[in-house]
């Protein structure tokens, strides 16, 4: 990335040809400077995708034909659990906050770097720890974990594999995610530029400061839940274990509790980067922005109490159940709100198909497939019927991949400019475009089908004709979907190498990273800036809010 | 929430200002975040301890009954009284009285090491007499009190850590109030070409001088100064204290898990 470097006319040295106590390598994993931090986690991120990615291709391929026996049923599940745990722990938790969240939070406000900058390293340095332990459960002891990202006793607890280390990962890198939401809430209610009253704060900050609350509130829970785990399996203190009178239930509620919040923690800063590009590209500004500041606060509220809908066939209650219920269908309501919101502001706006916005259409597109799917899950008695089936997983995958996955690529192609200072090849961009998108419908469709004609998840491998064909078109469009990946990855390494130079303001934004050089300066702003007006004032034609 | 100070040549006028961020507020709002987390850690076990009292009374009622209540009070007034300590040497660094805040401070880490020492005689009695988690001994129990035990175990067991850790942290914080409260500052000033005597002059962030140099030669074109500052007392600023505060609040958190701890484990028979 160094190599980015561009000599620019008379102003400051950017933060990527800044020349600190240390140079090379060390400059980097030594800085404190908010955007080399952010940058790290970028790249430890991706790599991790393209790890849980490969790993999803090859289950496609053992689910290709029925009766396949491309791999080993112990190694599937190592699959399985693998596959969800480097996504979800690794790259989608992390997501849009560690990454664009550390870089642009400060940037956004107007401030110079987040209020504890060496607690924020530490938060990157725990974050790979967590994650080397993880992978290493891969080739140590009794060979990887095989219980899922779920971790279910009385299971985890019985198996021989090597659960521990792969917990133990886990529970660092949720400490690292408590200390990064730390970190944003305390920035957010310390460093706003003078003038920066809370409306007029960028959306996208808005979500990442509702996300930090969730990090905050729910992580310590899954924390806990997993050290139990732990302990249950290191010393037998009998407290998940049903031979010794511990309730097997009683971990499902705790792992829901941190683990449906954690779902919002995946997609709301990928929400609130979908609302900075919007406008930028529709050239107006945003509409209802209270409504979808408060939104995303009440998807952080009502998100916390929705965790019983995982269990509605697990023994709960059915009081339980129907209150669990009801709470599922309102949290639809805040992500609605912002979905009418999105499309409000695309109305009689001045829209531009640049690749951010292609991204952004589509995560709006196939999000709401995820929401409503979701809705489905939600109705009691659809749920006993599509329970534990691929249905699960297709919803998963268009509310996590479709939603935050599109969302994390939106917002790379919106700020790689201001954050390398270099452009990428448009054309490209859009192709890949394409490409992702037929792919990952081609990919995840079939997968709603399927579980409503009974396929269940996590199953090494099917007998059923009927399912042949559905099975081998998925199959073929996680290739598709492949090919769109590595096609947009070239892109962007080929324009952090040999890339143009970019503009300071190359699609016409108007909120503060728009304003100051790409790639910034080491201290973001010469002088703090002074906020007079609402963060999406300012287009052309625009009469202020 | 910034203390700057200006280094100024005093013709022609040139500044160079050299920022160090102190945010008070915003330290004492993060270590509160953190306490929330903390709680929210130990909440789980609260949570899970309430569930399985409510299904197992009787059990826990039973095996409450073989803890030792004497133990347990000593250790809940030996922590009572290093959180008092520990709020006393606050007070005292504020007033500026260094030497004080340290021999409180190590008062409160040899009351955390007795607790300790006195958990330590505590489990090892227990496990003695062969209760511990997956004993033959405990085994043979009604499952309410083996969850009974696999919760004092844990449940004291991360309090223990929570402990030892504070220990550590006040250790270090020891050291850090004898070695410092000590700003130094750098301040650099280029020279601003050939023009009759000049100065350096230092004023503080109000424009108030407080120290002018010798006049400096027409060869010199940069100079550098050091400043150290040392707080005293009645100089004490809020930064001076905030980390010893914030470890305060840690420690009082640790103690108030134990008060609850104590009555749930020891008293409930």
């Amino acid at each position: 990335m160094t190599a980015a470097v561009i000599a620019a006319a008379p102003r400051e040295p950017s933060y990527l040809a800044y020349r600190g106590r240390y140079s090379g390598i060390l400059g980097w994993i030594f800085s404190l400077d908010h955007k080399r931090i952010g940058v790290m986690y970028l790249i430890a991120q991706a790599v991790f995708f393209l790890v849980g990615a490969s790993l999803g291709v090859t289950m496609r391929l053992q689910l290709m034909r029925p009766d396949n026996h491309l791999v080993q049923p112990q190694v599937y599940n190592a699959l399985f659990t693998l596959h969800g745990v480097i996504m979800i722990f690794l790259f989608v938790i992390p997501s849009l906050s560690a990454s664009f969240g550390n870089f642009f939070l400060p940037i956004l406000i107007g401030a110079k770097d987040v209020s504890f900058p060496k607690l924020n390293l530490m938060s990157w340095y725990l974050f790979m720890i967590g994650a080397v332990v993880a992978l290493m459960s891969l080739f140590t002891g009794n060979g990887p974990p095989d219980t899922g990202w779920t971790f279910y006793v009385p299971y985890s607890i019985r198996t021989s594999t090597n659960v521990v280390m792969g917990l133990t990962g886990v529970f660092i890198i949720g400490f690292s995610s408590i200390l990064t939401g730390l970190n944003f809430i305390t920035t957010v209610h310390r460093l706003r530029a003078p003038g920066m009253s809370w409306f007029r704060m960028p959306l996208f900050v808005w979500a990442l400061y509702a996300t930090a609350w969730i990090q905050v509130l729910a992580t310590p829970i899954l924390g806990i839940t997993l050290a139990l785990v732990v302990v249950e399996r290191l010393a037998g203190v009998g407290i998940f274990d049903p031979a010794k009178g511990g309730d097997p239930i009683l971990y499902q509620h705790l792992f829901w509790i941190y683990s449906h919040p954690a779902v919002y923690i995946m997609i709301l800063p990928a929400m609130g980067a979908i609302t900075e590009i919007i406008p930028t590209f529709s050239h107006r500004t945003i509409f209802g922005y209270k409504a979808i500041a408060m939104s995303s606060m009440a998807i952080a509220l009502l998100g916390s109490l929705v965790w019983g809908h995982h269990m509605f066939v697990s023994g709960q209650s059915d009081v339980a159940d129907i209150t669990f219920s009801l709470l599922t269908f309102l949290v639809a309501i805040p992500s609605a709100v912002k979905v009418f919101n999105w499309t409000a502001t695309l109305y009689k706006g001045s829209i531009v198909l640049e690749a951010p916005m292609l991204y952004a259409l589509s995560f709006i597109f196939l999000f709401s497939i995820g929401g409503l799917t979701g809705l489905m899950q939600g109705a009691l008695a659809v749920d006993v019927h599509l329970h534990d089936t691929a249905f699960i997983v297709g919803h998963f995958h268009y509310v996590m991949f479709g939603g935050t996955g599109f969302g994390f690529f939106a917002a790379l192609h919106y700020w790689f400019p201001k954050m390398f200072g270099r452009s990428y090849s448009d054309k490209v961009a859009r192709l890949a475009w394409g490409i992702l998108f037929v792919g990952f419908n081609t990919l995840y469709f079939p997968f709603l089908i399927l579980g409503w004609l009974g396929m269940p998840r996590r199953y090494y491998t099917y007998s059923f004709p009927q399912f042949a064909s559905l099975e081998m078109l998925s199959t073929v469009g996680s290739w598709i979907l492949v090919t769109g990946i590595l096609l947009m990855v070239g892109n962007f390494l080929h324009a952090a190498l040999k890339g143009a130079r970019a503009e300071d303001n190359p699609w016409g934004g108007v909120t503060l990273d728009w304003k100051i050089p790409s790639p910034p300066p080491l201290e973001n702003f010469e002088q703090i800036p002074v906020i007079t007006q609402g963060p999406y004032d300012g287009f052309e034609g625009q009469a202020p809010r | 929430m910034s203390n700057a100070a200006n280094l100024t040549f005093s013709q022609p006028t040139r500044h160079m200002t050299q920022e160090t961020h102190h945010d008070y507020t915003g330290s004492k709002l993060g270590m509160w975040i953190f306490l929330v987390t903390e709680m929210l850690l130990f909440g789980g076990l609260f949570l899970v301890y309430a569930v399985y009292r409510y299904m197992h009374p009787a059990d826990f009622h039973n095996a409450a009954q073989d803890l030792n209540v004497f133990i347990g009070t000593v250790n809940t007034c030996i922590l009572l009284t290093s959180s008092l300590t520990m709020a006393l040497s606050i007070a005292t660094l504020q007033k500026g009285q260094r030497q004080a805040a340290v021999w409180l401070l190590l008062t409160t880490i040899l009351l955390g090491i007795i607790f300790l020492v006195n958990k330590y005689f505590e489990w090892t009695a227990k496990i003695h007499h062969g209760i511990y988690p997956n004993s033959a001994e405990m085994l043979r129990f009604p499952q309410g009190e083996i969850l009974f035990f696999g919760l004092y175990y844990v449940m004291t067991g991360l309090h223990g850590v929570h402990v030892v850790a504070g220990v550590v942290l006040l250790s270090i914080m020891v050291n850090v109030i004898r070695r410092k409260p000590c700003d130094v500052h750098v301040f650099g000033a280029a020279s601003p070409g050939p023009a009759g005597v000049r100065r350096l002059t230092l004023t503080d962030a109000t424009g108030h001088e407080m120290w002018t140099s010798e006049g400096i030669g027409e060869l010199i074109d940069s100079v550098s100064v050091v400043v150290n500052y040392r707080p005293s007392e009645g100089r004490m600023r809020p930064q001076d204290y905030v980390a010893l505060e914030n470890c305060g609040l840690y420690w009082h958190l640790v103690d108030i898990i134990w008060i609850f701890l104590f009555p749930l484990f020891y008293l409930i028979t």
